[in-house]
């Protein structure tokens, strides 16, 4: 259970998150949703410890995550930023023993921890990249890169996993797969996405954010209105009920397209219109 | 964690990864011999002729283990001369290969060496303030200071906008190098006595000529000490390869570590400095080869790439005293025939935009 309390962060006298209370339900995914410059990848390196709020608190099962030395916030939290590329080109292994840095002794840890290579197989198979692993990261595709790092933030073996956009350049089916198995791992998850009908698909939770104020939180059906969309992302669209799924779909209207109120009237409009001509 | 065993999982078998663990296993073993062999012949070799049994024979007795007796002329050119001055390459290359590993990682920067950022300028101007102008300050401690300052003047100027992108940071290396070796020059010139030239010479291109039994402690225990500590900071350097960020959620403190590594980087440097000179490349080229050989983890590469690093410089300095024999070469000058074609392909290789 992740609980943020009035959340305020500023970079050089700017407001990015102003006052952002939620409560993250545990063993759920919970999605960040808002324009760009809404302030969601600032709100996950606050959540991750990486940066500490000018106000207000992280609580991560009652501890304040700001108050945790680095080590072991990054034994409790692994955080996927968007799409990194390694300076030098690694083993898809060497990625995932990256994750068990902090939970090596400090001194001798490089020598390697005993059951590194045991966490790192079942991170590799949990993803279902165990025949990935003598591969080099660069012969990778996206979506196998994205993988990869969530093998790695697996071998961290954390209770919170935190997402920066992770279907950023990936192909559609590359996105579905790799959401399938965010969903499938079980952990507290929380996941910046563009994508609203990717979010209201794949999310239990949703947190909207616009210009660093949370304007909207709940289940998918219950934060994705129109009128919610219309003002945080100034898009006209019909949510609709997904047809085999059940869970909402959001249907955007180009710009030009009839107004919702006004459709009837346009159509009927468009038939005397016909009717004339004929 | 719970596990999920998945189709693939369970159609791996046996312990892949293994093979490549004897591989390098059997890189290393080879680059050690190697190293032992090519120094004892590297004795050997040179103007006065000694042969390999009288070498071996003359560590020997000095080692004080059995051993036939040896002409004393013979004796002293092994002893005083040449293995001083051999081991001495040996512990700059293993040093100054080390230092390049450990830069490239902490700066992300491919071309990072200390040469090329300037660190080995910066310690040759220490060193010689110390040497010249009699600057009360060990030789090591004052190199150690001019690498130093050399570094973070490099990485201040490279710095815009809160980030340091490979290109810049060589730039600004190269004007810092260029400063520090007027500074050297000028510095001799200033206070010439007979030979300038061939003072500058050694101090700007690198020179092991003069090593003795104290340039050997020097250079040695610098690289024990730093090397074992650079070697236990393996995985942290691992950790640097995706960025900042990802160290930091990693668990590191990523200021503090680079600090600390480089801060090593620079005594490592400004040691090595201090018995030889600003010698080139050894930090660019070695790196990048062993790679090859041990692939990037740093648990296998550092190791691998001291060892190597001390068998190039050995190979590259008795060239430079036999080539032109009688005349000695600046070993520098050897190293920069073979680095700057590498990094002229490092640059054309590389993929990405950073430049």
């Amino acid at each position: 259970m992740v609980i943020l309390g009035g959340v305020t962060f500023a970079i050089d006298g700017v407001t990015v998150l102003d006052d952002v209370s939620a409560d993250i339900p545990p063993r759920a995914v919970t999605g960040l949703l808002g324009p760009n410059g809404a302030g969601k990848s600032t709100l996950l390196r606050l959540i991750a410890g990486l940066v500490k709020p000018d106000a207000g608190s992280i609580r991560l099962e009652g501890t304040i995550v700001a108050s945790l030395p680095r080590r072991e916030a990054a034994q409790r939290i692994a955080l996927l930023e968007q799409s990194a590329t390694p300076s030098v080109d690694l083993s898809v292994r060497e990625v995932v023993l990256l994750g068990r840095i902090p939970h090596r002794s400090r001194v001798l840890g490089s020598f390697g921890g005993a059951d590194d290579h045991l966490v790192a197989d079942r991170a590799l198979a949990m993803v279902g990249a165990r025949e990935l692993e003598e591969r080099q990261w660069h012969t990778l595709s996206g979506g196998q890169q994205q993988r990869v790092q969530i093998a790695r933030a697996l071998a961290q073996q954390p209770s919170l996993l935190l997402l920066d956009e992770p279907t950023n350049h990936l192909d559609v089916s590359a996105q579905l797969s790799l959401l399938g198995q965010v969903r499938g791992l079980g952990l507290t998850s929380v996941m910046a996405l563009h994508d609203l009908n990717l979010a209201a698909a794949y999310c239990d939770h949703i947190l909207l954010l616009h210009r660093g104020r949370l304007v909207a939180s709940g289940s998918p059906a219950e934060v994705l209105q129109p009128s919610v969309i219309a003002d945080v992302y100034g898009v006209d669209c019909d949510i609709i009920e997904h047809p085999r799924g059940g869970h909402p779909v959001i249907v955007f209207s180009p710009s030009g397209t009839p107004h919702r109120h006004q459709a009837d009237h346009h159509a009927d409009h468009h038939a005397a219109h016909q009717r004339a001509e004929s | 964690m719970a596990t999920q065993s998945t189709r693939t999982a369970a159609a791996v078998t046996g312990r892949p990864g293994r093979r490549p663990g004897v591989r390098y296993a059997g890189w290393l073993v080879l680059s050690v011999v190697s190293l032992a062999a090519v120094g004892a012949l590297a004795v050997a070799i040179g103007p006065a002729d000694v042969s390999l049994p009288d070498v071996i024979a003359s560590i020997a007795g000095h080692l004080g283990l059995p051993a036939p007796s040896v002409p004393p002329l013979i004796d002293s050119i092994v002893w005083q001369l040449r293995l001083p001055r051999i081991l001495t390459a040996a512990a700059v290359g293993a040093g100054l290969a080390l230092s390049g590993a450990v830069m490239q990682s902490v700066t992300r920067n491919p071309l990072a060496d200390p040469y090329l950022l300037g660190l080995s300028s910066g310690a040759s101007l220490g060193a010689v303030c110390v040497v010249i102008l009699g600057v009360a300050f060990a030789l090591p401690a004052a190199a150690f200071l001019g690498a130093l300052a050399a570094l973070v003047a490099t990485l201040s100027i490279a710095r815009v906008g809160g980030t340091i992108t490979p290109g810049r940071a060589v730039l600004s290396g190269l004007a810092i190098a260029q400063l520090a070796a007027a500074g050297t020059s000028f510095v001799i010139f200033w206070s010439a006595k007979g030979d300038s030239y061939r003072e500058i010479l050694n101090w700007l291109l690198g020179s092991l000529a003069g090593s003795s039994w104290s340039s050997v402690a020097i250079s040695a225990t610098a690289l024990l000490v730093v090397g074992s500590g650079i070697l236990l900071a393996a995985t942290r350097l691992d950790a640097f390869a995706f960025g900042d960020t990802a160290a930091a959620s990693l668990g590191l403190d990523v200021n503090g570590t680079r600090w600390a590594l480089l801060g090593g980087v620079a005594l490592l440097t400004g040691s090595m400095v201090a018995v030889s000179g600003a010698i080139g490349f050894v930090g660019l080229i070695l790196p990048h080869l062993v790679r090859g050989l041990s692939g990037p983890g740093h648990r296998r590469l550092l190791p691998l790439v001291a060892v190597l690093g001390a068998l190039f410089l050995v190979v590259a300095d008795t060239l430079a005293r036999t080539v032109f024999d009688p005349r000695e070469l600046p070993v520098g000058i050897i190293t920069a025939f073979i680095g700057v074609p590498v990094f002229i392909l490092l640059i054309k290789r590389k993929r990405s935009a950073a430049w």
